[in-house]
């Protein structure tokens, strides 16, 4: 244990000592929350918009001079029909298209409840996101001022559709997945370049000739990553909260187990990938290429799963990160327990195994 | 026996790294192994110490047989790779103790063992590894091979790259280790360090030529002559190898060595030189050293 010990804090040393590994360990999953964080919190300027006002009453056209002159939004065109709303978008034209009901101020004054729909092209999820909560406030707004009079309050039923991305799964998908790209590419590559750079440097030569076990060498250069990669995972959920709004709906421990669990095999993945590499150049581009890149594009990190042609389909069913991107987004965004995530957990651990076996059996406890 | 080497044949590829190389070493002895680069000396400390398996031939390490029993092995021996192998951003201390912690002990332990080599280093104990000079890295080296106070101690050309004075201490430390009984093989490129071996073997292209006592040279039955000249003496290099009494002939600094077939020869070879054309060749009966006897045993060879 002694031995082990001696180990670990000759690890940390390592890692404290190089400037670059402290960057990539703690700047990296910082920088790109910040830089995502950036684009969803952009500020909205000049959004064409499209009006359909079917009702034409004094109350519509002012909550439409309001939206006007608000700064955010530009007119794009005013339409009377159904079909002109996909083709506004399809052309791009328009980013939003606001829907009066008709006898708009009628209700109003009558029933005291009127509707306006909302639809926003959410092909690109963030902005569609912004435009909606933009358009609410300056409507809302308009609302209170002019019934400031009114004893009863008016209800204006404010319905939002979004085109093409109907769940809006892109704002949140984000931090699940940021979270599964980031611990894969802080626990695998780093665990496998610090592997490749003690064969590198030939100190893996003395320790091999050590009386250390290789379960040993590799626990030892493993753990102090473990502990790394688990505050790097709680820094992203907590900036996820702070940036994002994104909570954590379901059990916390929940989540922080799933993330032990994908960080082990991340880790695990690492220490394979560096039995296969001479030089910590190799061990990068294979950590790059072979799991950085199909993290991030198979994964439905940023393109969903289903829009995939079949064979990538497949692929991605071998992608870990794809398993933990479902099991996050259903423990924080959707709040499930275990048993709606079992099988997911199932696949990582079962994948865990294979890694952790293949990279014991493949260890050299000599230099051939 | 320390250690046994048994019939080594080593192969990279196409290389015959090793050939049937076949020696003992006794307890508490200081062995040295001796060639140029290249000639296979890191491939078989390798094998000796583990990490290499031979294609054939066997080898024991105080009885551990270095394939099957490694565990054992790798316990016992204390190995300093050719190439530096420390930790290059932690600090001489902290290199130690990492050691020390490896082997299952602490440095207190066993200070009395490494103090000579460590005192010198210890003023610069919290400067990292990587910013030593080559003398005190070495030194470095050894402490760390030595804290868990080894059987064998295995040292794969320590010398390299080391300046002289360096060098002379480090040959001072390595006597008062084997002082300690503590079994020692080191390998070197240098000759002249053969001569603080208690026995030294003599490897060329993966084949063991010689294993000889550097003390015992002078009584080798070879007559060795060196022929020195102010002119220079590479003209003469042909003309006295083409000498029927000639056995081989080589340059050795600005000399010409020459071993005769025997020692009759001498006076015969004296006449034909005289008859040269040049009056400041001079013909000397010397004692051959450990690089002779290499240089000899080469040109048989061949």
């Amino acid at each position: 244990m002694k031995r082990f010990f001696g180990f670990v804090k000759k690890e940390f040393q390592h890692i404290f000592r190089d400037v670059r590994t402290l960057v990539i360990l703690f700047g990296l999953p910082v920088v790109m929350i910040i830089l995502f964080g950036y684009v969803v919190t952009n500020e909205i300027k000049d959004v064409d918009v499209g009006i359909w006002d079917k009702s034409r009453d004094q109350v519509s056209t002012e909550a439409i001079q309001k939206i006007l002159s608000s700064g955010y939004f530009v007119l794009a065109e005013t339409i009377d029909h159904e079909e002109e709303i996909e083709s506004l978008f399809k052309s791009g034209k328009a980013k939003v298209v606001v829907v009066f009901e008709d006898s708009f101020e009628k209700r109003l004054l009558r029933e005291n409840r009127a509707a306006i729909k909302l639809i926003t092209d959410a092909s690109d999820a963030n902005s569609a996101m912004l435009v909606q909560t933009y358009l609410q406030g300056v409507l809302a707004n308009y609302f209170k001022s002019v019934n400031q009079a009114g004893t009863i309050p008016w209800e204006v039923e404010i319905k939002s559709r979004m085109f093409y991305n109907e769940e809006m799964t892109g704002v949140y998908m984000f931090v699940p997945g940021l979270m599964a790209l980031i611990l894969m590419l802080i626990s695998a590559l780093m665990t496998s370049v610090t592997i490749t750079r003690e064969k590198e440097f030939g100190t893996m030569e003395l320790l091999l000739a050590s009386p250390l076990r290789p379960r040993e060498i590799i626990l030892g250069k493993v753990t102090p990553y473990v502990l790394l990669s688990f505050i790097n995972a709680m820094t992203i959920i907590l900036l996820g909260f702070l940036v994002f709004d994104v909570p954590v709906v379901g059990s916390l421990w929940l989540l922080m187990l799933e993330c032990m669990l994908y960080i082990t095999l991340a880790l695990s993945l690492g220490v394979l990938i560096s039995t296969v590499s001479k030089t910590q150049q190799m061990a990068m581009v294979f950590s790059m290429l072979g799991l950085m890149l199909p993290t991030i594009l198979l994964s439905g990190f940023i393109f969903p799963i289903d829009n995939m042609p079949g064979i990538l389909q497949w692929f991605s069913t071998i992608m870990p990160a794809r398993w933990f991107i479902v099991v996050v987004k259903n423990i924080m965004l959707k709040g499930t327990g275990f048993a709606f995530i079992w099988k997911e957990t199932l696949i990582l651990l079962g994948m865990t195994l294979l890694f952790i076996l293949a990279a014991v059996k493949r260890f050299n406890i000599r230099l051939e | 026996m320390s250690l046994n080497v048994n019939h080594i044949d080593k192969s990279f590829d196409l290389t015959r790294a090793l050939k049937q190389v076949d020696f003992e070493v006794k307890d508490g002895e200081l062995f040295g192994l001796i060639g140029p680069d290249g000639a296979g000396k890191s491939t078989l400390f390798r094998i000796m110490v583990s990490l290499l398996i031979p294609d054939s031939g066997s080898c024991t390490m105080n009885g551990y047989d270095v394939v099957s029993q490694y565990r054992d092995v790798r316990k016992i021996i204390g190995y300093m790779p050719g190439r530096f192998s420390l930790y290059m951003d932690l600090s001489v201390e902290e290199n130690l103790a990492f050691y020390a912690r490896v082997f299952g002990t602490t440095v207190k332990a066993n200070y009395d063992l490494i103090k000579d080599v460590y005192q010198q280093i210890e003023p610069f104990k919290k400067r990292l590894a990587g910013r030593l000079s080559g003398g005190m890295k070495q030194k470095l080296a050894l402490s760390c091979a030595l804290i868990h106070r080894p059987d064998v101690l295995i040292l794969d050309e320590p010398t390299t790259g080391v300046d002289a004075v360096s060098r002379r201490e480090f040959w001072d430390m390595l006597k008062k280790i084997q002082g300690e009984g503590i079994t020692i093989v080191v390998s070197t490129p240098y000759m002249d360090e053969a001569e603080m071996c208690d026995r030294v073997a003599l490897i060329q292209k993966g084949t063991i030529l010689d294993i000889t006592n550097p003390l015992e040279m002078g009584d080798d039955d070879v007559p060795l002559f060196a022929l020195r000249s102010d002119r220079g003496v590479y003209t003469h290099l042909d003309k006295i190898r083409k000498l029927e009494e000639c056995r081989s002939a080589w340059l050795f600094g600005d000399e010409l060595h020459v071993t005769l077939r025997s020692h009759i020869d001498a006076s015969a070879v004296v006449s034909t030189i005289e008859c040269w054309n040049d009056p400041s060749i001079r013909w000397t009966s010397i004692t051959p050293s450990v690089e002779d006897r290499f240089m000899g045993l080469i040109q048989e060879e061949k």
